[in-house]
């Protein structure tokens, strides 16, 4: 059935999966946004508690989610699995140890004999959402920013800085990147639990959370955005594959590419949307409109980042080295086994819809916190 | 092709991964058996109607769920390990070993995140059917989870399905199903997930025979111990024949690791196999010394095992390395040589592309591809390197298969004294069973050191060897991060063992002394 695709096809496809996924991690980061809003969305014990297990039943699904991202990118596009997580060394082992503590927290937090105690958990969700969500906005930022690597002839990959990837952090771009993300999870994160919790003061302080945070996060993703669309850009040439820097790459990408230019704009109104029925129509549904939104938005930012002859992991300490989605990807066989087996993404979507549904249809509130035949985190 | 030869950061990678690997197991093997055992109780609920089996349902429900979340935990450390400290390794094989990682991802781990909310938050709030449907699809995501990777593993052990690109200087697939069906890959899925079978088995054992000691909670004890001992013993018996045939395999594809699994250095004819012996400490390739201070053997056994023929011929240590002419084996240094070749072929190949030169591209390419099959030796210096530590993996080997095999006769006996209902009685027996539980962990960690310490010095058996797969990075930097992760899964696993003896104290019922309920 795919046997026909040419193997540019095929990598073209596969960075649409890879998006897919991304955007999708990106509206999921409402968990770990949810995380760092637990002290001031719950003034005690009860309310944290909702708040907590409102996001909590969540988790596994963002987690699960950043594992598929991964593995999908080992996949399909391998070296750049091996250059950034081999290269920008300590950034990724510290965004690993910001996920276990998450994965761990929830389940231990009010366990008897939990040893460190609740408070540690919940400090660790904190970590996680904080820390872990900037992070992972820096390092995506390197996508627009460049990295320093140099890529042997043999495709072995040598990180050329000895900050072994905290050097993203001195970089304007990433960290801008990196706080518009964390606002943007807690965003998210507010219009959630506004959504699942009915208890009318944590939705009163949910709501004005979403408005605070909208507020940072819509600077400093204006301030990227607009320096990405100015800047040069990692572009190459189609045939002889050499990278070279194009004046406004990212900007002409846009242009050329009109459905990435819809969906980004199509995006940000929904995200705009949703922050504005909650904060101007005292409306409990943002979520629907501000999820989609950032699905769309980051969507169209990877459309850009990797389509129309751009370099999706650039070097910027040797151009040559960039990574594309032609240098950087599978064989053609792997490829197409691969897109066999993403045949079950919309299987596996729909079972997800269906399966939340039927948890979600009780929203949390006090007394089902204190079921006690439950488990609850 | 690699100048990286640090061994301070092969050794430190090495150890990172074990070390993870090693807390990482600690879980999986609960996740991965629990689940059909919770299953079958609420099963039989669902159908009876009886509450208390509910209610043990719901109480290894809750015991799987304090175990679940550590294991997804250090299971993602692992994941990103490949390209945090693997990088090189990611890179020339990331055509073959990316494809399961992503299969389990989409078809696996969603399944389980899934539905693990449903059995965890469900009780009550869906339907019966639906949950019970959710606990079992939790059960076979797990199992799929372990098949994916344990397919990629299955292809570190036993390379198929591919070809080397010298353009992108890397092994590319070329046929998916030779990967998945690959006999050695399907063995050492079915051995490892039994494994897993027979731990969580011992687990429900072990807390039951507490329960019975201390005289409490013995309705669900005894039932869980008569659905444990079941599902213990035919998993057990499933084990032993797995392990068969993960030794066959072995001795197929990888000889070097199967002579250090019997500390055999001199090959013969009609091998036997060392039931139990006393490897002598210093002995060398090609010493002359007798590799055992004593040992008893079954005669012509590791022949059949190994060969399925009494008269097979079985490769020892000292015939790899040095050769055996009459036995056509090649020697290590003739390997390396052949390898080197490869190697040197592949640059000119490569430097000639690079300077057009069609006619020297067409030649070195020649002379890589009658050389491919030893590439990897070409980046050994000692022949003697190709064996792996034999008392490591010779006394492991040992402990497991015996282990293995008290545990089916202690499964048999503990399964007929709970249905005669003489369990009480044998109190001795009780306290095996608690005992049991950390012997299966070190079993199965015995098995995981023969597989992985077993492959040694390879990633890739024969193809890439543990020295040129790391990342290109400075080893303080993996040390670094070894000493953190190290603290951190401590203490992690730490919390996990109280809370979880915790749970186990206080029983179904969530008091500190439960009631007897017979």
């Amino acid at each position: 059935m795919f046997d026909s695709l040419t193997h540019l096809q095929l990598q073209q496809y596969w960075w649409f999966i890879m998006s897919v996924v991304a955007s999708a991690l990106v509206f999921l980061l409402f968990v770990q946004g949810g995380q760092t809003l637990i002290g001031t969305l719950g003034k005690n014990e009860d309310e944290r508690t909702m708040v907590i297990n409102s996001i909590g039943r969540k988790w596994e699904f963002t987690f699960t989610t950043l594992v598929v991202f991964a593995a999908g990118m080992f996949a399909s596009f391998p070296l750049f699995y091996a250059t950034s997580f081999g290269g920008a060394y300590y950034a990724w082992k510290i965004f690993l140890v910001c996920f276990v503590l998450q994965a761990i927290s929830f389940e231990f937090r009010r366990k008897k004999g939990n040893l460190l105690g609740q408070k540690t958990y919940e400090a660790f969700l904190y970590v996680n959402g904080f820390l872990g969500v900037f992070l992972l906005g820096a390092a995506v930022a390197t996508f627009f920013t460049g990295s320093e690597f140099y890529r042997s002839e043999y495709n072995l990959s040598y990180w050329q800085s000895s900050l072994l990837g905290l050097e993203i952090l001195f970089n304007p771009l990433n960290i801008a990147l990196g706080i518009a993300l964390l606002f943007l999870a807690r965003t998210l994160g507010a219009l959630y639990i506004l959504n699942n919790v009915n208890s009318e003061t944590i939705m009163g302080r949910a709501r004005r959370q979403v408005g605070l945070n909208a507020i940072v996060f819509l600077v400093f993703f204006l301030y990227f955005v607009i320096r990405i669309l100015l800047k040069e850009g990692f572009a190459y040439h189609p045939e002889t594959k050499e990278v070279f820097l194009e004046p406004y790459k990212y900007l002409n990408n846009f242009l050329e590419m009109p459905v990435a230019l819809i969906l980004f704009l199509a995006g940000v109104v929904l995200v705009l949307l949703g922050i504005g029925i909650t904060w101007f129509k005292q409306s409990r549904k943002g979520i629907w409109f501000t999820g989609p939104g950032t699905f769309l938005t980051v969507l169209a930012l990877f459309f850009v980042l990797g389509y129309n002859n751009t370099c999706f992991y650039p070097s910027s300490y040797d151009l040559q080295s960039s990574l594309t989605i032609e240098n950087a990807s599978s064989s053609r066989y792997t490829l197409t086994a691969m897109t066999y087996i993403s045949l079950f993404v919309p299987i596996v979507a729909t079972y997800i819809f269906f399966t939340w549904r039927a948890i979600d249809r009780h929203k949390i509130d006090d007394k089902d916190m204190k079921g006690g035949e439950h488990h609850i985190y | 092709m690699i100048e990286n030869l640090d061994m301070a950061l092969v050794n430190w990678s090495r150890g990172q991964f074990a070390l993870v690997a090693f807390y990482h197991w600690l879980f999986i093997p609960l996740t991965l058996g629990m689940t059909y055992i919770i299953a079958f109780a609420q099963t039989i609920h669902v159908r009876t109607g009886n509450p208390e089996w509910e209610r043990i349902a719901k109480f290894w429900a809750k015991l799987f769920g304090i175990n679940f979340a550590i294991g997804v935990g250090t299971g993602i450390i692992l994941g990103l390990e490949f390209g945090t400290n693997w990088s090189n390794y990611s890179w020339i094989s990331g055509d073959i070993f990316g494809a399961p990682l992503a299969a389990e991802g989409i078809l696996a781990f969603f399944l389980e995140s899934t539905f693990v909310a449903v059995m965890f938050f469900g009780w009550g709030k869906v339907s019966k059917k639906f949950h019970l449907v959710s606990i079992y699809l939790v059960a076979f995501g797990a199992s799929l989870s372990a098949l994916w990777i344990l397919v990629a593993n299955g292809w570190m052990n036993y390379p198929v399905g591919m070809v080397f690109n010298p353009d992108n200087a890397r092994h590319e697939m070329v046929d998916f199903w030779a990967v998945l069906f690959s006999p050695y890959a399907v063995n050492k899925f079915l051995h490892t997930i039994t494994s897993g079978f027979v731990i969580s088995s011992f687990f429900i054992v072990a807390v039951s025979a507490w329960y019975i000691l201390k005289g409490r909670n013995l309705m669900l004890a005894k039932r869980s111990m008569v659905v444990a001992a079941t599902f213990g013993l035919i998993s057990s018996i499933f084990l032993a024949t797995t392990g068969d045939g993960s030794a066959y395999w072995v001795a197929q594809k990888q000889p070097a690791k199967l002579a250090a699994m019997e500390g055999l250095y001199e090959g013969e004819e009609g091998a036997g196999l060392v039931a139990i012996g006393m490897l002598r400490p210093g002995k060398e390739i090609g010493d002359g010394q007798n590799a055992f201070i004593f040992k008893i053997e079954i005669p012509k056994l590791l022949s059949v095992l190994g060969y399925r023929n009494a008269d097979a011929f079985v490769p020892g240590a000292e015939d790899l390395v040095l050769g055996n002419e009459a036995q056509g084996i090649m020697s290590a240094e003739e390997k390396i040589r052949r390898g080197r070749l490869a190697l040197d072929a592949l640059a000119g190949y490569k430097e000639a592309v690079a300077l057009d030169d069609e006619a020297g591209a067409l030649a070195s390419r020649a002379v890589f591809e009658e050389n491919y099959y030893y590439m990897g030796y070409g980046h050994l210096f000692d022949p003697n390197g190709i064996i792996p530590n034999v008392p490591f993996i010779f006394y492991s080997f040992r402990i497991m298969v015996m282990l293995g095999f008290a545990f089916i006769a202690l499964f048999l006996l503990l399964l007929y004294l709970t249905v005669t209902n003489k369990l009480e009685e044998n109190r001795w027996l009780l306290w095996v069973g608690i005992f049991s539980l950390p012997l299966a962990f070190l079993a199965s960690m015995a098995g995981w050191i023969v597989a992985e310490v077993g492959r040694q010095p390879w990633t890739i058996q024969g193809l890439l060897p543990t020295m040129v797969s790391t990342s290109n990075i400075n080893a303080n930097a993996v040390i670094l991060t070894f000493i953190m992760f190290a603290v951190l899964l401590t203490i992690l696993v730490l919390a996990e063992y109280k809370i979880m003896l915790t749970a186990i104290r206080r029983g179904p019922d969530n008091k500190e002394k439960g009631g007897d309920n017979v």
